[in-house]
């Protein structure tokens, strides 16, 4: 789960990390208000849940409140676009004004989950900044890395090996160690699969400051962390994502017209391959779950066909044990209540195939049924081409 | 002979009670296998189908020796159920549960590391020698005995991979999902390691998928090490730039993570990759018929 910078420089402070003094604002007015308590000069960020913003004019020096409140006037409802956005981009709504501070250096820091060790990893580079990726692949000798056993956590002697290959020293690498232990602390309490500072600074006045931050909240660890719902901000979401959400469908949207609904992920990716291998486009990638229910099928169905690009729809279940009767009835539930008349080719594996298919087929759905994934993918093209000509 | 399970081992369920533990537990004793206990804390003394609930996996496995461990434990307890199986000193975990924290999971691995216990999971299908014994929640009805071992990060397209054999005429000798979580046991170079060492194994199907780095990880191993054949599937060639995770991601794999990437590993370590998902079967036939030439 993503959260704002704003919320993530919250959460970092509520662990002793220093951030700027900063003002969230909703409204170009309160925008200016909050220009004016910084005294005028201050940074405009739009908060949107993306990088790269710098470069997509998303974040901005101003020196006086009416130049950050016409700044915010241009921001407000702008679909920002970042290399990771997408090119439709992401709605600003929430800006964070900040005071302008004066930097003295910048270095990257980070916590993740390191896959290869199964271990959380602290990650940082003396070359902090916009262009931490590039470092990373021209000169990763300028990366250090380090690998955090749970046994003993992250111990201070590790921190200040990090700090002083940082380049700090005296008591300002005292400070580093502190706020690496604390970045730590603050993984573990709050279940982050990531914490980013880039840049963390140290200021013309030598201070260390977290300039801009990111977290990411592990989506697993949700139960136990009831203020996560509240920190949400649904703006940023696809409306079909969130409606999906709901029902702990993943969906993602795509370009394409073929609406896509199978279960598990790996199967799913598998059926976009096969639909492209056969000159189709999928509209969506759609994961009903490893054990499909009725409920959760009608859902899916539901959800895919309020996409108004689709123009057909594909099914692939491998229920198994899951029966496939059961299946049918969901696909025709969702299928009458909102009168689709669209192409729809079935492919169901499990118990009771037959009578699924016979549901389907006196169901008076446009509907064909097929017991290969290839067939399927081939049939669903067919149709689609036959109803355009 | 197969990996991992076989018609002797004995089976304790932990979170036998639950909705979907006590299901799977009668359908996997359909299929052939020895369940002799359940763990479920504070259910310990009454019988569920017949099978005796223990309130602790020390007592279940002391009492009824049982040597392999089928979790269905909910996210919350979930990682306790894997310490608490290591504890008891039982063989093998396989971990079903889906949507354990990471946090949990890191201190859990670190533990199973350490232990003489092995961890099939979380967030997998299971492991079923066919025939023989089914731990795990995959259809019984398309696998056949054989002499392919299959090894999967995913889990219903291993049953559509598993499929296919069956209906090529291929028929298994373990299949063993490993799941698609971040941190998991088991990896595919420790199941291929065994099924390079199992006299009845004759060849290896794997399936993977875009992320991490674990598919390259087995290439390299499968160039130095393997003597049996491999053909492999890695789902999401086609799938768009997912949604990434700030620049650590990126950073911690060294760009490792695209299919092409994945393929292109497997390809030169000699395993014969399907280009189609609806060509494993296919896949796995010439790579037989290829070895038996040389």
């Amino acid at each position: 789960m993503n959260i704002h910078e704003y919320q993530a420089k919250e959460i970092l402070s509520n662990f002793d990390i220093p951030v700027p003094r900063g003002r969230v604002a909703l409204t170009a007015d309160q925008v200016e208000r909050a220009a004016k308590m910084m005294g005028g000069t201050c940074v405009v960020k739009a908060q949107i849940y993306a990088g790269g913003r710098g470069k997509a004019g998303g974040v901005q020096l101003v020196h006086h409140p009416e130049q950050a409140h016409e700044l915010a006037k241009e921001l407000f409802g702008k679909r920002l676009v970042t290399p990771q956005t997408g090119p439709e981009g992401l709605k600003v709504r929430r800006i964070l004004v900040e005071e302008a501070v004066g930097i003295a250096r910048e270095f990257y820091l980070s916590i993740t989950l390191d896959r290869s060790t199964s271990r959380y990893c602290l990650i940082a580079s003396a070359e902090g900044g916009v262009d931490i990726e590039e470092t990373a692949t021209k000169s990763p000798e300028k990366i250090y890395k380090l690998t955090i056993d749970p046994y003993t956590g992250l111990r201070p002697y590790q921190a200040r090996k990090i700090s002083l290959a940082l380049g700090l020293n005296g008591s300002l690498s005292e400070d580093c160690v502190n706020l690496i232990l604390n970045l730590y602390r603050c993984v573990l309490e709050k279940d982050c699969s990531l914490v980013e500072i880039n840049p963390l600074v140290v200021t013309r006045a030598g201070w260390l400051l977290a300039m801009d931050a990111k977290i990411n909240f592990d989506d697993n660890a949700i139960f136990r962390h009831w203020e996560y719902h509240d920190m949400m901000d649904y703006s940023q979401l696809d409306p079909l994502e969130i409606s999906a959400g709901k029902f702990d469908l993943a969906y993602i949207k795509l370009t394409g017209n073929i609406g896509c609904m199978v279960n598990g992920a790996g199967l799913a990716m598998a059926t976009l391959d096969v639909l492209k291998e056969n000159g189709g486009e999928p509209a969506n990638f759609l994961d009903v779950g490893g054990g499909a229910t009725r409920e959760k099928v009608a859902e899916a169905f539901k959800i895919i066909l309020q996409d108004k690009d689709v123009k057909g729809v594909f099914v692939n279940i491998f229920g198994g044990i899951m029966r496939c009767d059961v299946i049918a009835q969901g696909i025709i539930e969702a299928a009458s209540e909102v009168q689709c008349t669209l192409p729809i080719v079935v492919r169901m594996d499990g118990s009771q195939v037959e009578e699924g298919k016979k549901l389907l087929l006196d169901s008076g759905l446009n509907v064909k049924c097929v017991d290969f994934l290839g067939a399927g993918a081939e049939t669903i093209v067919q149709m689609l081409a036959e109803a355009k000509a | 002979m197969s990996i991992l399970i076989n018609k002797e081992s004995k089976i304790v369920v932990q979170g036998i009670t639950g909705k979907a533990g006590l299901f799977h537990t009668k359908q996997c004793r359909d299929y052939g296998a020895r369940i002799v206990a359940g763990v479920t804390p504070g259910k310990g003394g009454i019988h569920v189908e017949g099978i005796p609930v223990f309130d602790t996996m020390e007592e279940a496995v002391r009492i009824t020796g049982a040597n392999v461990s089928m979790i269905f434990v909910p996210p919350p307890g979930a990682a306790d159920a894997i310490l608490e199986a290591c504890a008891s000193g039982i063989e093998l975990a396989i971990c079903i549960t889906e949507g354990v924290p990471i946090k949990d999971m890191v201190m859990a691995k670190r533990v199973v590391d350490d232990s003489k216990t092995l961890l099939v999971g979380p967030n997998c299908p299971g492991v079923i020698t066919p025939g023989e014994c089914k731990v795990g929640i995959m259809p019984g009805y398309i696998h056949k005995p054989g002499k392919i071992g299959v090894v999967s990060r995913s889990g219903t397209l291993t049953y559509e991979a598993v499929k296919q054999l069956s209906d090529a005429g291929l028929g298994q000798s373990t299949c063993v999902g490993i799941g698609g979580d971040p941190i998991i046991g088991m990896k595919f170079i420790d199941v291929l390691k065994r099924f390079n060492d199992d006299p009845d194994t004759d060849g290896v199907f794997m399936i993977g998928e875009i992320g991490g780095g674990a598919e390259e990880d087995a290439a390299e191993w499968i160039k130095k090490n393997m003597k049996k054949p491999v053909a492999a599937f890695i789902a999401g060639v086609t799938a768009p730039p997912g949604k990434r995770m700030g620049h650590a991601g990126a950073i911690i794999t060294g760009g490792k993570g695209k299919a092409v990437d994945k393929i292109e590993a497997l390809k030169n370590a000699g395993v014969l990759v399907a280009q189609s998902p609806t060509k494993m079967g296919e896949a796995m036939m010439a790579a037989m018929k290829a070895k038996k030439k040389k």
